[in-house]
Order: C-alpha cells, then structure tokens, then sequence
C-alpha cells in the first residue's frame, strides 16, 4: 500500500525565543495509508491540534517535514493553499464559520476558492451535501436559519465539497446528542467507504473510535506513545489509563473477564462482537441453546 | 408539596393564542423535585429538556400550567428574585456565563446583585470557590482556564448566592472527559455533602446512571421516570426512542433476550463484570 | 498569535501598587500623562523616568511582562525618534544628503523615546496592577456626580467591564474562524485592497453572528444571576483611600513641583 501522507520528525514550538517558548508537538514520525481511517485519541493539550493543523499548512512546522504523497508541502510556500484544498480540515464546532446568504453558496465557498465554476462547482456542491445528509431543500435556506445539527452538516459539506484527497475532522460530533452522534458517524463511515479517501478522525469518544477507526495514533504530552490496529491498542488498556485515557466500557469488561479465567479473546470493540463472544461461549457450555 | 412542582407546564417559543397550532417546547408535562433529591432528565436535542430547565428558575413562564418553587408560582413576578435566589440555573457554555475578568470578581457577581455586605460576600466567595475546588485560582483570568474549571466557577457564581437547589442545563455538553468527570464529581460532591438539590440536564446516560432519579423526556412530554436501575433497564423503549443506553445494560440486555439468566440490569462496567463473571461460572 | 499580546492584562499580586486605591491610581495617571508632555529638560525627565522606574519596581510585575508590551510599539518607537533625529533644529553635527542631526535633534530623540517608553510603563503599570473590575469601579465612582444630569454611568460601566472581559474571547474566536476559512482556501496574504477587504466577509460575518449569540446567553447568565441594574448592588471590594493614597498622592505632588520649578529655572533642551 501506498502512503499518502508521511510525517518526519514533526515538531512544533510556541512561541519560540521568547520566555512563553512551550512545545506543542515534538518528534512526530509515521506513515498513513491512502485510504485509511485513522484515530487520533489523546487529552486536551496532549498536542494533537497542533499536530493536525500542521497537516495542511496552517501551522508551520518548526522541525521536521510533513510529506503528502512523498512530496513537502512546504516545498512551494507560496502555494501552500493547494494543499489545504487536498488535506480537507473540519474544525471542532465548525457551524462557527458559516457566513453566507444560503448554505448552498456557503458549501460552494471552498470550491470556488478552488476555482471551480458551472457544473463542476455546481455537482460538487450537490454532492456534498448529500454525503453528509443535508436535504436539497435546505441548500437554499439561509445557514443562520438551520437547527444546529443541520448546521454542523453543511458545515461538513463545505469541506467535502472540495473533494480532499486526506479529510481531517477534529471531534465532528462535539456537543451532539446520541441521535445526532449516531447519524454522522455513519455518514462519514458512508463517505469514507464510498469515496475511498483517507479519513483522520480527532475524538474523545473512545466508543466511536473504536466502532469506525482502522489504526490509532494516541498523542500524550506532544509526543505520539502509539500507533497501531484499533484492537491492538485497545488491548493496552493499563498503558492508556497511565496517561489518563479510557478504553469503551465494553472492552473493559471483557478484558477483566479474560483476566478472571475465561476463555476471552483480546481488544472487543462493540457490544455485537461481545455478544457473539459471550454467546458462543455460552453454547459451548450448554447454557443457552 | 415537593420543594418544585410542575403542572401540566405547556411552553411554546410561539404564540399559542394567535397561531394555536405552533409547535409545544414543552407539552403538559408534571414532574416534582423533593429537597436533597439529584435528579437528572436526559433527552434529545429538542425534547424540551432546556425548556423544562428555564422554567424552573422563572426564567420563562409556562403558557398554561402551573410551577411552584417552595410554595411561590413563578408567574407571581414579585416572587421572581426570591425563586431566583433559591433555585440557580448554569448554562451549557462556560464562556458566556462568566461576566468579570477574574474569577473571584465574577463568583461575587450574584451576591453584590442581591446587595449582601462586603464582607458577607468574600465568606460566601471563598466557601464556594473551595466547594467547587477552584480556590487556588481565585485571582486567575477566566478565559485561561479549561472548560471544566470554568464550568465549575460558574457553579461557584451560582452557589455564592446560597441557592437551595442548583439546576444545571447541559453543564458538560461543550466539556471534554476530564471537563466533565470534573464537573460531575463536583455535583455529586455538593449533592451529597452538602445536601444540595441537584437537577442535571444532559444528554449523557453515564452522567444520568448517577443521580437518584431520571426523568427520560422526547417530544415535549415525559417518556418514563424512575431510577436509573428501572429507567435503563428498559433498553428496547430506550433504543426505539434512538436514546444511548450504558454497554453494559445494552449487553446484559440482549444476553437475557438470548435465554441467559439475568438478575437485575448492570449500569456500569463493574456490576456488569461480576453479573457474567456468575453466568459463566 | 493575538492571544499573546500582554498589553492591558492585569496581573494578579500583593504589591502596594496593587493595593492602592483604583481611584487614585486613575486620577494620577492622568496627572502623570500631562506631566510627561510638560518635561522639557534633562532634569524634569530623569525626576519623571525616575518616578516612573519606581511604581514599576513596586507594582510587582516580572520586569519581562513590561518587555512584553514594550515589545508591541518598539517600531513605533523608532520610527518617531529617527523622524526627530533627523528634523531638529539648529547647527547640524552630521549631514549627508537630506539627512541631518543636530544636537537638538538628538534631544528631542531621547525626549520622545523615553516618554512614550515612560507612558508605555506607566499605563502598563496602571492595568496589570488593577483588575478591570477594579478600574470600571474606580470610573463608574469617579463619574458618579454625573447621575444627577440622568447620565447612565453604572451601565456604561458594566458594558466597559463586560466588554473588558470578552476581548480575549473574541480575540481567540476571530482567529479561530480565520484558521477554519483558511482552511477553506480563504486568502488573506495577496491581492488588492478591495480583494482583501473581501477576505474579511468570512471572518466578520461569523464574528457578528457569534458576538450576539454570546450577547443574549451573557444577558441570560446575569438574569439568572439577579442582575437588576445598578440599585441597590454592593461590592465585595469596597474600594476606601488610605494612608498609601495618600503618600503616592504626595510623591506626585513633589514630581509635579519639581517639574515646574525646572521648567521655569532651567534652560528647555528641546
């Protein structure tokens, strides 16, 4: 598999020369697949803003290289906003940057920046719109007038709309309730598999990055303590409760019962895989038929 | 009667009288809180929860209906002050409800409104900043704290005014783990040290788990009502409502349905470990 | 970034310049600020710089926060002392081309450099070691007489106080939107000027939105939180003159004497 994105000793510092120098990221180095979803997990402060803001250009770093598709995407300084449109980012509570008459020109901002025009601008606007579940209805309305899970939909679709090849989404389901929660976590797992692009998905919810993730990459004090397969480092769940982290409550219980004796395997992420598990074992023993 | 009592509260954010058809916020909907009662209501985005929150400091007025707080109505507008000072609402953004520049200055805000001596004042600053846990940084700016720590300030700013009971509407919506594990144990502190009336706003089942009764509430009307133990151990109301219920519950839930023998519904990991620890023995 | 900007942020300490009255504090300033323009000579200067240096020394503030806000009008500084080097009056010292220094020239250099550095560290002074609570006090008291003409003053005061409050929250909000636009491909580096002032629709747009978002749910808070306006409120700080008023008032006094008396014995150096 190819990478698209490579990091290099990636680091960044505040502030640097004065006496407030603090540093946010330090030493970062991997490697992402195209068309992977990965887990960005790791507290607040843990450095994992910084670290994805420097993925598109919007923080320079101050050490080391970020490579998209093997190139530095500082090579060109000038042309640093060709990247932002291939490394797609959504902020945390990004109904916040909403600013035109209707919520159709608003997704159409980022394309036009791109310089689309007509059909083209047009087909991407649409269907945006559509992966995160808007109703073309509501294209015409002005954005200040959407509820505010609406809101935050076209807010999302104004940064698919410019068809980023790597989309970064810092905590998309910040403040939502579980039903809002639910329908955009699955339209992003929708629009991952359908478009087959690269997602990094930044969340303090451990149940959702253990439903949708591929691999984790788990910040702590600006460093990056793991990257590997979702079930493996949920296995690690000691290591991550040292650094102030949780696993899902379900892979909790189920580890603790594998500690107690039974017959357990390692890293259960749902409810539906404990199930099957729980049942089969149960079977086997002749308590359920 | 219960220390807040609602009857058959009717809200609309439009004028029933003139269009009588507007959607209800909050549509006949009775509930009471008793003195030292934590109580939490959880519903969805919408459901009226919010609503139901603001009508319990006066802070809106039912369009029919009534609302007592300690005997007062809350329509009676030389009462408002006197229900305002015994139930203190805290809003769901941090940021918008801390009005002075340092932390202590904005705790005192409340108190200097009800015109308490100065040096009454800087008693009840002090306790309520040490209830909350936030007294080391009493002369800090606010907006350089974290939300939890911010969120517990405007705790703080409500206590300071020496509340009986202290409602709280979304409180942790905009917080993260820590923010909201911060600000839950501190409500579970003030709740059982100090006797405090507590009513939670969330949408967050684990917070719920925790308190002495959950209201569920969708569509302006109340769902169901009771402890957490009877609320979620109606996992499939729960689920046709698209409401979160604990993995644990949603677990034992569905082995039961597979012909496991099950006691009462776990709501949290530990109970849920030794309840299938016993199956599987 | 704008977060970092030190300048009229208070810093929270025990020292006697923190302690004095808010009230007072005002009204010297405003003393100090007409002093500092009346110094003309090298003598009035250093009894000014002099006692600027020492409500800086007292006030308790780590000298490098100064720096910090020093730091923001350094260029300002420069430029205006080299345009003073350089138009003095008199024999020149030093010529090329245009350019000429006079000894004139040079003093009027130093007299306008340490003043603005002077009137830099003083207002520094002033809001580090008193909270904006404390300073829209001290104002909303000092224009107390004004009530009697129906001027709201306890309301000016609180939007002052408020306003003091959400600068830095705003400040964090506006460069939080301008990362998300830039993220967006919002360009705000290049092009002219009716290009650029295009830019900041984007950013202005939700700034507004979210500024009377904020405003209504504030107003909210305060209701929730008794306000009733300006009657009948007390304040925790009651804020009262005392001794240390009054000798700071009487180490004014003696600097404004003593500047006076230069101005009338002394030679002006500019």
């Amino acid at each position: 598999m190819s990478a698209i994105l490579e990091l290099k000793g990636l680091g960044y510092t505040y502030g640097k020369g004065t006496p407030f120098e603090k540093r946010a990221v330090d030493g970062v180095s991997l490697s992402i697949n195209k068309g992977e979803l990965v887990g960005i997990i790791g507290h607040t402060g843990s450095g994992k803003s910084t670290l994805v803001q420097m993925l598109n250009g919007l923080i320079r770093p101050t050490d080391g290289q970020v490579l998209l598709e093997g190139r530095d995407i500082w090579e060109k300084p000038k042309e640093i906003r060709k990247i932002r449109f291939r490394v797609g980012m959504v902020f945390q509570y990004p109904e916040y940057q909403l600013f035109e008459e209707t919520v159709y020109k608003d997704i159409a901002f980022g394309p036009t920046n791109m310089g689309k025009t007509g059909d083209e601008l047009d087909f991407a606007v649409r269907s945006a719109a559509s992966f995160t579940g808007l109703k073309p209805e509501l294209l015409e309305k002005s954005p200040f007038d959407l509820s505010g899970g609406e809101k935050r939909r076209a807010a999302i679709a104004g940064v698919i709309a410019m068809d980023p090849d790597v989309l970064v989404l810092d905590e998309p389901t910040a403040g939502l309730d579980p039903m809002g929660r639910e329908l955009l976590l699955s339209q992003i797992i929708q629009y991952h598999k359908q478009r087959k692009n690269t997602v990094l998905l930044v969340s303090h919810s451990m149940e959702d990055i253990a439903r949708v993730a591929d691999r984790i990459m788990v910040m702590s004090k600006s460093r990056l303590v793991m990257f590997e397969k979702t079930k493996e480092v949920f296995s690690h769940g000691a290591e991550l409760e040292q650094i102030g982290l949780r696993v899902p409550e379900i892979t909790k219980i189920m580890q603790e019962l594998k500690n107690r004796g039974f017959d357990i395997p390692d890293g259960i992420l749902t409810v539906d895989e404990a199930f099957s598990v729980l049942s089969r074992l149960l079977k086997k023993e002749g308590k359920i038929w | 009667m219960s220390f807040i009592t609602l009857k058959d509260v009717v809200y609309s954010y439009e004028d029933i009288e003139t269009e009588p058809n507007a959607p209800r916020a909050v549509d006949g909907v009775s509930m009471s809180v008793e003195k030292g009662e934590f109580v939490a209501v959880i519903g969805h985005n919408g459901c009226g929860k919010s609503t139901i929150a603001k009508h319990l400091n006066a802070m809106l007025l039912p369009d029919s209906g009534k609302v007592y707080v300690d005997f007062d109505d809350t329509s009676d507008e030389d009462k408002t002050f006197d229900i305002r000072k015994k139930v203190g609402l805290v809003l769901q953004n941090p940021d918008n409800q801390l009005v002075a520049s340092i932390v202590e200055e904005d705790v005192a805000f409340g108190p200097e409104n009800l015109g308490v001596e100065p040096e009454e004042i800087r008693k009840r600053v002090d306790s309520a900043l040490k209830a909350v846990g936030m007294y080391e940084y009493r002369e800090h700016a606010p907006f350089k704290l974290s939300g939890g720590q911010k969120q517990r300030v405007a705790i703080a700013g409500i206590l300071a005014i020496r509340p009986e009971c202290i409602v709280l509407d979304e409180p942790t919506a905009m917080l993260d783990p820590n923010g909201r594990s911060e600000v839950m144990s501190t409500l579970l502190k003030l709740n059982r040290e100090r006797d405090m009336t507590v009513v939670l706003i969330t949408h967050y089942m684990d917070e719920a788990v925790l308190a002495d009764r959950v209201i569920v509430m969708d569509g302006g009307k109340i769902l169901t009502e009771g402890t957490p133990g009877e609320v979620f151990s109606q996992v499939e109301l729960l689920k046709k409502h698209r409401l979160d219920v604990p993995q644990s519950a949603e677990l034992m839930y569905r082995l039961k349905g597979a012909g496991v023998e099950v006691g009462s519904i776990p709501l949290n990991a530990a109970d849920c470990i030794n309840a299938l620890e016993e199956v599987l023995r | 970034m704008v977060r970092d900007v030190a300048f009229g942020q208070y810093f929270p300490a025990k020292s006697l310049i923190h302690r004095l009255d808010p009230r007072a504090k005002l009204v010297m300033f405003a003393a100090y600020i007409v002093i500092i323009f009346c110094t003309f000579n090298f003598v009035s200067l250093a009894v000014t710089t002099a006692f600027t240096v020492l409500f800086v020394a007292l006030s308790g503030v780590p000298f490098k926060f100064y720096f910090k806000s020093l730091k923001v009008i350094i260029l300002i500084v420069l430029i205006t002392s080299l345009l003073n080097l350089f138009y003095g009056s008199g024999e020149p010292i030093w010529q090329w081309w245009i350019f000429k220094i006079t000894q004139n020239g040079i003093n009027r250099a130093i007299f306008v450099t340490l003043r603005i550095v002077c009137l830099i560290l003083a207002s520094s002074c002033l809001t580090f070691s008193t909270s904006p609570t404390e300073m829209t006090d001290a104002i909303e008291r000092l224009m107390k007489p004004l009530k009697v003409l129906h001027f709201p003053v306890h309301e000016i005061a609180m939007m002052m106080s408020l306003a003091l409050r959400f600068i830095p929250t705003l400040l964090e909000e506006t460069d939080k939107i301008m990362q998300a636009q830039k993220a967006r491909g919002s360009d705000f580096e290049s092009g002219g000027i009716t290009k650029r002032v295009r830019a900041l629709i984007p950013i202005l747009v939700p700034l507004f939105v979210s500024a009377f978002r904020r405003a209504y749910e504030i107003a909210t808070a305060m209701e929730c939180r008794c306000y009733n306006g300006g009657d009948g409120r007390t304040r925790m700080k009651s804020i009262h003159l005392s001794a240390r008023d009054f000798i700071s008032f009487a180490v004014l006094g003696l600097v404004i004497t003593g500047v006076i008396l230069c101005n009338i014995f002394l030679e002006p150096a500019i």
